[in-house]
């Protein structure tokens, strides 16, 4: 290691600016809302207490922090509807993200074997829905699955089937429209390191005996593994808190975590049980991230 | 030659309108260390491809013993191929690399650890066996790409320009084990190289390509005293080209340069023929007087066990001549060449040659 170095004043504040970033506008915000979720509910505007107040001395905050409560958090556990959503929330994420990664996966091969001056066009036609509004391209999966749909009309007219299916308002559907709209997040990972990988890698393999499968299991997919890993964790975390594609895709039956947040935000006021549900949320996908930088921290300790 | 187990017939290969092999028609015996020399961009690479199964010509066979390989894939070919890159797996350790091509035949745990234990000796590797590719050296790397090439007892070897990405010093030493390896190993090597010291240094026989084409297959002594073209003269090793007519009279010939006189041995050409010999620098005589062709040195270099003398022998002849360790000869100084009746190779005129031959004197 080079010998350490006082920093500039300049220096500082550049390495300064994104902490009070994310100080200042993710921090801030969710202390906000850890200290809702411990506050007591209450028929009021804010609906919650206590209020701290400017005028408050350090006093003052001490004996309103008495009233703090877990009740909120207690509710999350023994109210079946918060683990139902949660479950259902993470199951649903679960699997749109395995179909996500088995849909991306052959065209991220496809963009990175595709001729170097196609690459550029490919990676701009993965993108090009980024151009149209997530809620226009959410709405319009519900004419397509809806019964008077065009799918369902389209089987009816063909002859496939005689009653419409049930598609749209059930849990199928909300994993088909984060599958669709979440696709982008997983192929551009997946490319970037597919297209990274030394084809002489697999030439190497094949020469050694690898049919075109093994050489795919053995070489290609292990080599990728970053970029699964990355895709599916921005798949899989926004996913979980999803709250538009369940809304308008799901009907009321699709019981997701992000939905039973806002209503118990908007609809039955209870600020303190939404904060609790969401700090939970946090805690709850922020296992999945820090067993991955426990791994990838182990795995450079190795490469020392 | 035993009998040979690669055979290249007749195979040509076009990527777009580029020809990278034009009609090359090649053998390797059992046991052979064989080496593609010529410049890059001389199809070495695409011909070595082609028997590895990565390319397939457009026309012509390769049977490896005896058996056409077109249309097997490169997992089923008997020939393993040493990368120029490596191309070491680095999501597996040393062992595991070492172990892939057994792993995909098949072969038993105990097998693989006794074989891979043996290569890893082999290649001075013993305590590796579980270091990631990533925190071995240079020569670490070509010896683990070595092993795993080896490792499946392929009937052939290819090597791309293994030597290339090492260093001076190590290039020598590797030459040397690659060399042991092959002896002990018994197994066809067929390395590709631009390197002619390399070619010369390793080889039993040489095939010298240039642009798609073979121009001669001979051993190393052969390739260097008896270049079949005027190209291979001057690819491999230096060499002075005198230009000249050919004079018969009966068993002896000479060529007859503007210069003088060079006797040369006996050959196909007719008399009166135009014809240039090509003869090493050390091959030339130095001497202060006596016989020979007169000529001023108009300058050297020090070489260590020789001495290099750029000497004129005519108002716009320069030949290059090997001074023995010991004599030491001023600029100016008058000498006098001599040239024994074997020490050149007589090429027949080809045309459009001329200008081709950077490396060779003028």
């Amino acid at each position: 290691m080079s010998a350490r170095r006082r920093l500039s004043l300049g220096e500082r504040l550049v390495i300064a600016a994104p902490y009070l970033w994310i100080g200042a506008f993710f921090l801030a915000p969710m202390l906000l809302v850890a200290k809702i979720s411990v506050s007591q509910s209450a028929l009021a505007r804010p609906p919650y207490r206590p209020i701290f107040e400017f005028s408050d001395s350090l006093a003052d905050i001490w004996s309103k922090a008495q009233n703090f409560t877990l009740d909120s958090y207690r509710a999350l556990i023994s109210d079946t509807l918060y683990v139902e959503s949660y479950l259902s929330s993470l199951t649903i994420a679960a699997v749109s993200t395995l179909i996500t990664l088995i849909v991306a996966y052959p065209f991220a091969l496809a963009m990175a074997r595709a001729p170097e001056r196609m690459r550029p066009i490919l990676i701009g036609l993965a993108a090009a829905p980024f151009w149209t509004s997530f809620l226009i391209r959410v709405y319009a999966w519900i004419a397509l699955l809806k019964d008077e749909g065009l799918i369902n009309n389209a089987l009816i007219a063909l002859g496939v089937i005689s009653a419409p299916l049930q598609m749209f308002a059930t849990p199928g559907a909300v994993v088909v429209g984060i599958v669709y709209s979440y696709l982008p997040f997983m192929l551009l990972p997946l490319y970037a390191a597919l297209e990274r990988q030394d084809p002489s890698l697999r030439e190497a393999a094949a020469d050694l005996g690898a049919s075109p499968a093994q050489v795919f299991l053995r070489v290609t997919l292990p080599l990728s593994r970053e970029g699964v890993i990355a895709g599916a964790l921005l798949v899989f975390i926004p996913a979980v808190g999803e709250f538009v594609i369940p809304d308008l895709l799901g009907g009321s039956e699709t019981l997701m975590i992000g939905r039973t947040l806002w209503n118990d935000f908007f609809s039955n006021h209870d600020w303190p049980a939404a904060s609790a549900a969401a700090i939970a949320l946090v805690a709850l996908l922020m296992i999945p991230l820090l067993l991955w930088e426990r791994a990838r921290l182990r795995e450079g300790e190795r490469a020392q | 030659m035993n009998a040979p187990l690669l055979s290249i017939t007749n195979v040509s290969k076009k990527f777009g309108a580029v020809v990278a092999l034009e009609d090359v028609s090649l053998h390797v015996g059992a046991g052979e260390f064989f080496a593609l020399l010529g410049p890059s961009g001389c199809g070495k690479t695409t011909l070595m491809r082609c028997i590895a199964g990565f390319e397939s010509p457009d026309s012509g066979t390769i049977a490896l013993n005896g058996l056409d390989l077109s249309g097997v894939p490169p997992y089923r070919r008997p020939v393993n191929m040493m990368f120029q890159s490596y191309a070491l797996f680095p999501h597996l350790n040393v062992f595991e690399n070492i172990a892939f091509g057994l792993r995909r035949k098949g072969e038993t745990r105990d097998a693989i650890e006794a074989r891979v234990s043996e290569l890893l000796a082999m290649t001075q590797l013993s305590n590796f066996g579980h270091r990631r590719i990533d925190e071995l050296s240079g020569g670490q790397k070509q010896r683990v790409a070595l092993a795993r090439a080896l490792a499946p007892r392929p009937k052939m070897l290819l090597l791309d320009e293994p030597l290339g990405a090492l260093d001076r010093k190590l290039r020598e030493e590797t030459q040397f084990q690659l060399k042991e390896i092959q002896r002990l190993m018994q197994t066809s090597f067929v390395i590709v190289t631009h390197d002619q010291d390399e070619a010369l240094a390793l080889a039993d026989r040489i095939a010298v390509m240039r642009a798609g084409r073979v121009e001669q297959v001979a051993g190393p002594m052969e390739i260097y005293d008896k270049p079949a073209t005027r190209f291979v003269a001057g690819f491999v090793g230096e060499t002075n080209f005198i230009e000249g007519r050919l004079e018969r009279n009966g068993g002896a010939a000479a060529l007859v340069a503007e210069f003088g006189r060079i006797p040369c041995e006996p050959c196909d050409l007719p008399d009166g023929a135009r014809a240039t010999l090509s003869v090493r620098p050390e091959r030339i005589g130095v001497a202060r007087e006596g016989e020979g062709i007169a000529g001023l040195v108009e300058n050297f270099v020090f070489r260590g066990e020789t001495t290099l003398l750029r000497v004129r022998v005519a108002e716009n002849v320069v030949l290059r001549a090997a001074a023995g360790y010991g004599e030491r000869h001023a600029i100016g100084d008058p000498v006098r060449l001599s040239f024994p009746p074997d020490a050149g190779a007589l090429l027949a005129e080809e045309p459009g040659d001329e200008g081709r031959n950077e490396r060779a004197a003028q």
